[in-house]
């Protein structure tokens, strides 16, 4: 009964009034800006991160993680009603979402999301609740050779299942790490890379090279392109109830989507995103009942079930984060970046350490979803306006946001042109098709990385075999051996080409 | 020889660059040896796989066709430098002029890099950005940026 204990404790802190209104913030932020194509929670997290400055780290990570899963509600939405999604998890929602929208069916269509997405939520709430205890105990009996081979894995398993060139990903993976290499070696002292600007010897700040990716250089990605036509094509959402068919329909996909979305969740570098692509595929697959709506025509089932995985994979993917202390993808990198900030070091400890903000933000995340449904569908309103917003308007608020931000980090100025110089160089990375979000992981990793596999040669007194002679962290690097392996196959590489060409 | 995949062949380079770069400056700090690895040991490790990295991306844009050949595509120079340069010119101007007067000239030189201006409506969003900017970053959670032009300040 010590998961009833823990729960406890967690919705305890979870309630207070303080928390329930970071919760609430970020919830409805995280709806903002799922709502709003071409502002993401990475850029969003990244823009917020200066202001937990501010804020104790229990309402700040509450607050964080309230606009991570609050994208997923909010993301769903302009999916179905304009056929653009706003986050990239809600790609495939578009796909049989809009077309129900086109029949007059918006109604039933969101609500099937809506519902979807919160028993997926309080499902995945409860795992998470259920297994990180298990999983810390687990990391505690790790060295530093495990935990090296243990990011090992973790970095090329957020890279496999991502779309895009696997060499390319793996290249910026390294990129990252050198860029976190930037900084005073802890062991020796010595500063490394810092040409003498005293601002460098701390290394770069993750918040600049954030911001300058995520945001600035998507900015400028997005405005040399031609300016989308967003029409906002159902006027009024009428009927959101949906009918007794509807629900017989979409619950099975309901619950395969959640029990699909949360285990791809724990997966490095699965998180959302994967989430959704896998169970739609899988409703594909999956019979439904004679006569139903053929898929891509408006099948409820091609909505309920990916909506309920990227709920539920964004949920689940905050355990590898919460008990491990690696990131699975670049959302949670910045979360442990914010860990950091408050002077948490993440990692197993955490949950001893600091049982009220591990239980509290777990017992929030079910809060949340709870304020998310009520958000969304009887809202809906609100936010079908903000889609009329242009976008001349919006990026020069993000830009706006970004700034002050980086200017109060540090109240000094060196942070912006970083960013700025991170800005070109994430246009750069646009235009050459390197995706950035393994950049970002690495750079996070980079400096804990370097000191296991540093630790690790010194106890093996610099024996190289020390991560194939430890069973465990053996099989970790043949597991991430294995990855590499089999999507390099021929056969599984035009599959996953195929997995993804919906994303373009 | 001829480039099968623009963006192959100019990230392969690119990472080249990169990976050759650091482990060249890794060569300034003690390499240590396996048992004791230095400061240098990690990065130095690190730049040659990037540069392997780099060099496979490169082989592979020389040898493999692809259907369009993977162009690179025009750069868009206005974008670009004007939202770079927006960044520059706050990080500038705060600490001599204020937010008060960086904020709208931010918002002012970003909104030149849109496809539509109007100068009403920029006058309307920076006024309107950098009220709430106040309300919110220095009167709500009380960061410390500076507000005003300081006395001196442009002699800085």
């Amino acid at each position: 009964m010590e998961l009833l204990n823990n729960l406890a404790l967690g919705f305890q802190t979870a309630l207070t009034l303080q928390n329930l209104l970071y919760a609430f913030g970020g919830a409805l932020l995280g709806t903002l800006i799922g709502v709003l194509p071409g502002l993401g929670p990475v850029a969003t997290i990244a823009m917020l991160l200066p202001s937990i400055y501010a804020l104790d780290a229990t309402p700040a990570l509450i607050m964080l993680a309230g606009i991570y899963y609050g994208a997923q509600y909010g993301g769903s939405t302009t999916a179905i009603l304009i056929n653009v999604p706003g986050e990239s998890s809600s790609v495939v929602t578009a796909i049989d979402g809009y077309k129900m929208a086109r029949k007059g069916r918006a109604g039933a269509a969101l609500a099937a999301a809506g519902l979807g997405s919160f028993f997926a939520g309080t499902v995945a709430t409860m795992i998470v609740a259920a297994f990180a205890p298990p999983l810390t105990e687990l990391a505690f009996k790790f060295g530093p050779a495990e935990y090296f081979s243990l990011m090992v894995l973790g970095l090329i398993g957020a890279v496999v299942l991502a779309s895009g060139s696997l060499v390319k990903a793996i290249a910026m993976i390294i990129f990252g790490l050198l860029l976190g290499q930037i900084n005073t070696d802890v062991i020796s002292g010595v500063p490394r890379y810092s040409f003498d600007v005293p601002e460098l010897t701390d290394g770069i700040g993750f918040v600049a090279i954030a911001m300058g990716i995520f945001g600035f250089g998507e900015i400028i990605s997005n405005l040399s392109r031609p300016a989308e036509n967003r029409e906002v094509f159902t006027k009024d959402v009428k009927g959101l109830w949906p009918t007794k068919q509807d629900f017989k329909d979409a619950a099975p996909a309901v619950l395969r989507g959640t029990a699909l979305g949360s285990v791809l969740g724990v997966l490095p570098g699965g998180g959302a995103l994967l989430a959704a692509f896998a169970a739609y595929t899988l409703e594909k697959k999956s019979k439904g009942r004679p006569g139903e709506v053929p898929f891509g025509q408006g099948n409820i089932r091609g909505v309920a079930g990916p909506e309920s995985a990227n709920n539920a994979g964004a949920q689940t993917s905050f355990i590898p984060m919460l008990t491990l202390g690696i990131p699975p993808n670049a959302v949670m990198a910045l979360m442990v970046g914010a860990m950091t900030i408050k002077g948490i070091q993440p990692g197993p400890q955490v949950m001893t350490s600091n049982p009220q903000l591990f239980w509290g933000l777990i017992a929030s995340m079910w809060v949340g979803n709870l304020m998310l449904i009520i958000l969304n569908l009887p809202l809906i309103g609100i936010w079908i306006k903000l889609l009329t917003v242009p976008y001349r308007f919006l990026y020069p608020a993000i830009m706006v946001f970004c700034c002050i931000g980086l200017y109060t980090l540090n109240n000094n100025n060196f942070d912006v042109y970083m960013a700025a110089l991170f800005g070109v160089a994430g246009y750069l990375f646009i235009k050459l098709g390197c995706e950035p979000a393994p950049l970002l992981l690495g750079f996070i990793l980079g400096p804990m990385m370097e000191e296991n596999l540093r630790r690790a040669l010194l106890l093996s007194r610099g024996d190289w075999t020390t991560f194939l002679s430890r069973p465990l962290s053996a099989g970790l690097l043949i597991a991430a051996l294995l990855m590499v392996v089999i999507v390099s196959l021929p056969s599984i590489k035009a599959k996953r080409k195929e997995a993804f060409k919906e994303d373009d | 020889m001829k480039i099968k995949s623009e963006k192959d062949f100019w990230s392969g380079l690119m990472f080249i660059v990169a990976g050759i770069g650091f482990a060249w400056g890794a060569l300034n700090y003690n390499f240590g040896s396996a048992a004791r690895p230095g400061p240098g040991y990690f990065p130095f490790g690190l730049g040659i796989i990037l540069a392997v990295l780099g060099a496979l991306l490169l082989f592979k844009a020389l040898t493999i066709e692809t259907e369009d050949g993977d162009r690179f595509g025009k750069i868009a120079w206005r974008p670009l430098l004007l939202i770079i340069a927006s960044v520059i010119v706050f990080g500038t101007l705060v600490p001599r002029l204020g937010m008060i007067i960086s904020l709208p000239v931010l918002v002012l030189i970003a909104s030149l890099a849109g496809d539509e201006f109007h100068w009403g409506e920029v006058m309307v969003n920076a006024a309107v950005l950098t009220v709430f900017s106040w309300v919110i970053f220095i009167w709500g959670l009380g960061l410390t940026i500076p507000l005003w032009p300081s006395i001196g300040g442009l002699g800085k």
